[in-house]
């Protein structure tokens, strides 16, 4: 179904990254150097989790029909792709780079610096609707704080990116300054499908084909919402919020469940869990709205929405220009109507503390929704 | 009717001792709380497991990560079967306080002169004048 007005605010938007050649100029004299005379510049440090031609990656009418670039390329495409005729007002962007992913934590930590440097200077000063995470070498929490503390001062960044599956479990204490200086800051967590591929995406090894990888993403984020609880984080930091990209929800009542049963017998071992878990996932845990992994059936729409029993769970995300819907239909259909208002704005201002900073006027939907 | 049941001499469960009784078809745990006595069904609210033979412990708290006390020791059952936790004071679950808690019977200490008087059942042992009594209304 069709957005009802303009106003939306969507969470989960790629630009497609730039060759390396582009992010040069961004880097130190040193770097570049480096990267030119070492040829690591004929890589493209595309992440192997979105393949430039899977239908998965782009939509085939947002792609450009010569291939020359890849879609969201560019300002142009994202306005009149998205930001135009979807009527949205905020669009949250993430830059998924493979400089996250280096073994070499001070190439990595540079790639991310220039990739967030990019963005600002291409993307957020020529577009007002943009916001963007901050891309970070989660491996080394050191430098990760480091360059959130650069870009802290920039409010368009409202939250700090981490692929959902890191070398461990990033609940672990090891990763805290990275939450600490978010919280410092009012940055949420934004935690996007992939992997550094330090481990297999499964629990058994690594797979052969894309789905087994796309399919495992699920897992890998009941695994990060896990991680976060049992290790105290949502304690610890009490005004993180974990925002979960990609991620597909329907398979949330089922963790709500079990983990709430569990606890019930292991919680001497997380005596910080004070409560029911499902009600800590509840207040601290946000997922965005695509992929939609549900029937078209609105009644068994309307029954998982009822076991998740918290109407600010969700986001509106089109994952744009990955492929999760057709045409104008950037609501799947079946969403309950009482809740349209929710996903699209109050929800992603509530995920994302820094939009509510901002000078937000009043959602445009409600006045083009009234008769 | 409820009947009283005397169900052990007052020396017999020590402080932090238990005692397991069967009291008109029914398996009931007292419990002795640094001198106070509770009577507890012998069967967890969850799924019908002996909860009064598991662990008798306290309840771990923290103010976060990495900090742990033990607290109210002695005054916490743990499930043999699932690991739930119960205040043997109030019978309550501590996950589920409100919904989830154990069957409790009043205990009162009786003195062997007043018991005589009767009504009352002793199945296991005889009441003498001059002794203390745990008794349970079922
Ligand atoms: S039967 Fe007691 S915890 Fe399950």
């Amino acid at each position: 179904m069709k957005l009802p007005g303009t106003g939306a605010i969507d969470c989960d938007v790629h630009i497609a990254m730039p060759p390396v050649k582009a992010l040069l100029p961004f880097m130190s004299d040193y770097w570049q150097d480096q990267i030119v005379t070492r040829f690591i510049d004929r890589s493209s440090f595309a992440m192997t989790s979105y393949p430039p031609r899977s239908p998965l990656t782009g939509r085939a009418d947002w792609r450009e029909k010569s291939g020359a670039s890849l879609p969201g390329s560019t300002p142009e495409h994202l306005r009149s792709q998205l930001l135009d005729p979807f009527g949205v007002d905020i669009a949250i962007c993430h830059a998924l780079h493979g400089g996250m992913a280096l073994f070499n934590e001070d190439m990595g930590a540079e790639f991310c610096s220039a990739v967030n440097r990019w963005v600002a200077a291409e993307w957020l000063d020529r577009e007002p609707r943009l916001r963007a995470s901050i891309l970070v070498h989660a491996q080394n929490p050191q430098l990760a704080v480091e360059e959130i503390e650069r870009c802290a001062g920039d409010k368009r960044f409202v939250a700090v990116l981490l692929p959902v599956m890191g070398d461990s479990p990033l609940g672990r204490r090891i990763y805290w300054p990275i939450y600490e200086a978010a919280q410092k800051h009012g940055l949420s967590i934004a935690a996007h499908a992939g992997s550094t591929y330090r481990n297999p995406p499964t629990g058994v090894g690594w797979t052969s084909y894309q789905i087994e990888d796309y399919v495992s993403q699920s897992a890998a984020f009941q695994n990060l919402i896990v991680s976060f609880m049992a290790e105290g984080l949502f304690r610890k930091f009490p005004d993180i919020t974990l925002v979960c990209l990609e991620s597909g929800f329907t398979w949330m009542p089922t963790l709500l469940w079990r983990c709430a049963k569990t606890w019930r017998g292991v919680r001497a071992e997380v005596p910080w869990i004070d409560r029911n878990p499902a009600q800590i996932v509840r207040e601290r845990v946000k997922l965005s709205l695509r992929p939609f992994d549900a029937p078209e059936d609105p009644a068994i729409i309307a029954r998982i929405f009822e076991q998740i029993d918290c109407p600010e769970m969700l986001v509106f995300s089109t994952d744009y220009p990955h492929w999760q819907f057709d045409g104008e239909d950037a609501l799947p259909d079946g969403l309950p109507s009482s809740l349209v208002g929710k996903i699209l704005i109050d929800n992603p201002l509530a995920a994302f503390p820094r939009l509510r900073e901002e000078k937000f006027d009043a959602p445009s939907l409600e006045k083009e929704a009234a008769p | 009717m409820p009947q009283r049941h005397v169900v052990a001499a007052a020396g017999e469960i020590a402080a932090g001792g238990r005692k397991l009784v069967n009291v008109a078809g029914r398996e009931i745990g007292i419990f002795n709380v640094a001198g106070d006595y509770y009577a507890l069904a012998n069967r967890c609210p969850h799924e019908g497991g002996s909860l009064c033979e598991g662990f008798v412990t306290g309840i771990a708290r923290s103010d976060g990560p990495n900090d742990y006390r033990m607290e109210r020791k002695g005054e916490f059952l743990r499930c043999p079967w699932h690991g739930w936790e119960f205040d043997i004071r109030t019978g309550q679950s501590w996950c589920d306080p409100q919904s989830v808690r154990i069957r409790q019977f009043a205990v009162k200490v009786e003195h062997g002169e007043d018991l005589v008087k009767g009504p009352y059942v002793a199945e296991t042992f005889e009441v003498k004048l001059d002794g203390d009594y745990l008794v349970i209304e079922v």
